[in-house]
């Protein structure tokens, strides 16, 4: 789950991490208001979860509260469109509006559970500011990092290793270290899956900051911190994949025309990538899970068929825990009740198929029944010629 | 012969008396597996099915039955403790079919792992199979499987059995087939199993099927080029898949260029693994290079 910047900083903040002085206006007068306390100049930013704000016109440097107020204005109820959002851009709903930063040097940090080494690895740079990905393709050696076992937790000296890496001057030392324990802390308390501060400046007057923040936490974790679930803000989501989530279904939106429902993600994986190879595109990724119930595949279906951009459906079922049968009656009850146009290919295989196979044929709809992949392609190629 | 499991694994199930314990472990029975014990904590001394005694502790089930493998369907909340129990009691063999289980837990499990002599699957996995020894250890349908010497590696549970069945399909049997799980941290690597194959003198080659996220398929790459000298049919899925965007298993995520589907299959192409151009051609590619 995401959080936007503003929470992300009131995070950091709890755990001692020194931020900007900052207000949140969801109105033009609250700007204004925040923006003449702080004392007129300060930097308004678009609260999205999406990333490239800056280049997107989302943040603005303003010198008067009078300004604040136009530019809040602006940027109130808009939505924001970044290389990150897609076309349809993300709604700005608030704004976070902050004390400016005389910025003499900035840095990178992030916390992240490492596939590889198989446990969390703290990182960072002098190349703040930048991309990590960018540093970490172009000038990997610039790009510290310290393993943390989990046994003993994080030490000490790792913290220090990472201050003096970083070629922080000596009286920055001390206060780094304990930035970097306390922003550990706050990944292992949370269950972050990212917790991130790009860039980490240190001011002219010598002070650390997090200038912006980015914390992701693991969705596996959340029932047991309702403090982060409640900071949830769907509004920055699909509303076909919250209504999706609700029902446990795993289900990504995407550009192309066919949709696909599948049980298993690497399966709706496969699917999805056998029917781009069919001079097609997926309109969503769709996992209706292992032990899905009718019901589940009902409402899996009816995304689909709701989707004004799909314009065929392929169905790939391999029934394990999942039983034919149920998937097939499922389609038919989502089917029936919104009389659906668009042409349907299913495949169906494994558990209770034949019975599966039947209810689907019984159905009345008009289903092509197919018995591999390869078949399914060259079916939603003719259903896209003939559409 | 099989890697991991064969004649003499006797199986113990971790939440055997739940709904969905209950439902897999008669199929392994079905399929001919030697279920021994169950443990469910509050149900020790009754009898599961009128075939099972069940435990309250992983413990007891292994000292009274010498169960030397485990299945986990504990929910996720309790499925990290579960799996640290059967170690801690010198269980073998751990497969954890659990989805769902925190990563920082995961990592803190792993670790516990390092130096002891357990081994883990998963979790988030459809467990494995070994149709030569008529043993299964999972959700997988047994009936798909058919004995024979090829062995299957995969991340993902129903993608496995789309490729076994169109192994199936072409008369190509398996001696064992694992799916190693979709999440990011797992206890059992493909270059694990890899060099169990490698070993096994009834496995004459591997079909390894990987997904975007992650370095898996690269460093299985790596161990092919310089250890493997069996035939590998390789297929990565995830092309057509978004940067960014998690594709229902938490590994499945591109988050960097070599988490893309194109590097890794130039990474097993590399290595001289056969690449299969579609996922309707997993059969037909392990057929040809089988010759």
């Amino acid at each position: 789950m995401k959080v936007h910047e503003y929470q992300a900083k009131s995070i950091l903040s709890d755990f001692g991490i020194p931020v900007p002085k900052s207000g949140i206006a969801t109105t033009k007068e609250e700007a204004h208001k925040i923006s003449e306390e702080l004392g007129g100049n300060v930097v308004i930013k678009a609260q999205i979860h999406a990333g490239g704000r800056g280049l997107a016109g989302g943040i603005k440097v303003v010198n008067s509260s009078k300004e604040a107020e136009a530019v809040a204005q602006d940027l109130l109820g808009s939505r924001l469109v970044t290389h990150q959002t897609g076309p349809e851009g993300s709604p700005v709903s608030c704004l976070l509006v902050e004390e400016p930063a005389q910025i003499a040097k900035e840095y990178y940090i992030a916390v992240i559970v490492d596939s590889g080494t198989r446990c969390p690895v703290i990182m960072a740079s002098e190349a703040g500011g930048m991309e990590i990905e960018e540093v970490a393709a172009t000038t990997p050696e610039k790009i510290l990092r310290s393993n943390v076992d989990t046994t003993i937790g994080l030490q000490p000296f790792q913290c220090r290793n990472i201050a003096y890496g970083l070629n922080l001057p000596p009286e920055l030392i001390r206060p780094a270290a304990s930035l970097i324990a306390n922003l550990y802390r706050l990944f292992e308390t949370k269950d972050c899956s990212l917790t991130e501060i790009n860039p980490l400046a240190v001011t002219s007057d010598g002070q650390l900051l997090a200038l912006d923040a980015k914390l992701n936490f693991d969705d596996d974790a959340l029932s047991r911190h309702a403090d982060i679930q409640s900071l949830r803000d769907s509004d920055q989501e699909d509303p076909l994949e919250v209504q999706a989530s609700e029902f446990g279904i795993s289900y990504v939106k995407l550009d192309g025309d066919v949709g696909c429902m599948v049980n298993g993600a690497g399966l709706a994986m496969a699917t999805m990538d056998s029917i781009s190879m069919a001079d097609a595109m997926p309109a969503n990724f769709l996992d209706v899970g292992g032990g899905a119930t009718e019901e589940q595949v009902a409402q899996a279906f009816r995304r689909l068929l709701s989707d004004p951009q799909v314009k065929r459906i392929l169905v790939n079922v391999f029934g394990g825990i999942l039983r034919c049968d149920v998937a097939a009656r499922g389609i038919v009850a989502a089917a029936q009740e919104t009389e659906a146009k668009v042409p349907i290919v299913v495949r169906m295989l494994g558990t209770n198929a034949d019975e599966g196979k039947d209810i689907l044929n019984e159905s009345g709809l008009e289903i092509t029944m197919v018995n591999d992949l390869n078949e399914a392609a060259v079916m939603i190629r003719q259903a896209a010629s003939a559409s | 012969m099989s890697i991991l499991i064969d004649e003499n694994t006797r199986l113990m199930v971790q939440g055997l008396t739940g709904r969905e314990g209950t439902f897999h472990a008669l199929r392994c029975m079905e399929y001919g597996t030697n279920l021994v014990a169950g443990v469910t904590p509050g149900r020790g001394g009754t009898t599961w099915e009128e075939k099972v005694p069940v435990f309250n502790t992983v413990n007891d089930a292994v000292s009274e039955t010498d169960a030397n493998a485990a299945l986990i369907f504990v929910p996720a909340a309790f499925a990290a403790d579960a799996i640290l129990e059967a170690t801690d009691a010198g269980i073998p063999l751990i497969a954890c079919i659990t989805e769902g289980i925190p990563v920082m837990e995961m990592v803190r499990v792993v670790k516990y792992l390092e130096d002891k002599s357990s081994r883990l699957i998963g979790p988030n996995c459809p467990g494995l199979i070994s149709p030569v020894s008529k043993c299964k250890i999972g959700i997988m349908p047994g009936n798909i499987h058919t004995p024979g010497r090829v062995g299957v590696i995969s991340r993902s549970g129903t993608l496995t059995y789309e490729a076994v069945n169109q192994l199936t399909a072409l008369g190509i049997g398996q001696s064992t087939c694992v799916g190693i799980g979709g999440d990011p941290l797992v206890g059992t690597s493909f270059v694990d199993l890899l060099q169990l194959f490698q070993e096994d003198s009834e496995t004459d080659a591997v079909v390894l099927i990987g997904e975007i996220g992650g370095t898996k398929e690269q460093e299985a790459a790596d161990f092919i080029q310089h250890n493997f000298t069996k035939p590998v049919i390789g297929l990565v899925v995830g092309t057509t898949a978004p940067p960014g965007r998690r594709m229902g298993h938490a590994g499945a995520i591109i988050t960097g260029s070599a988490a893309r589907a194109d590097e890794k299959v130039k990474a097993l192409m590399d290595a001289g693994v056969h690449i299969v151009p579609s996922p309707a051609e997993i059969g037909s590619t392990a057929k040809k290079a089988l010759g």
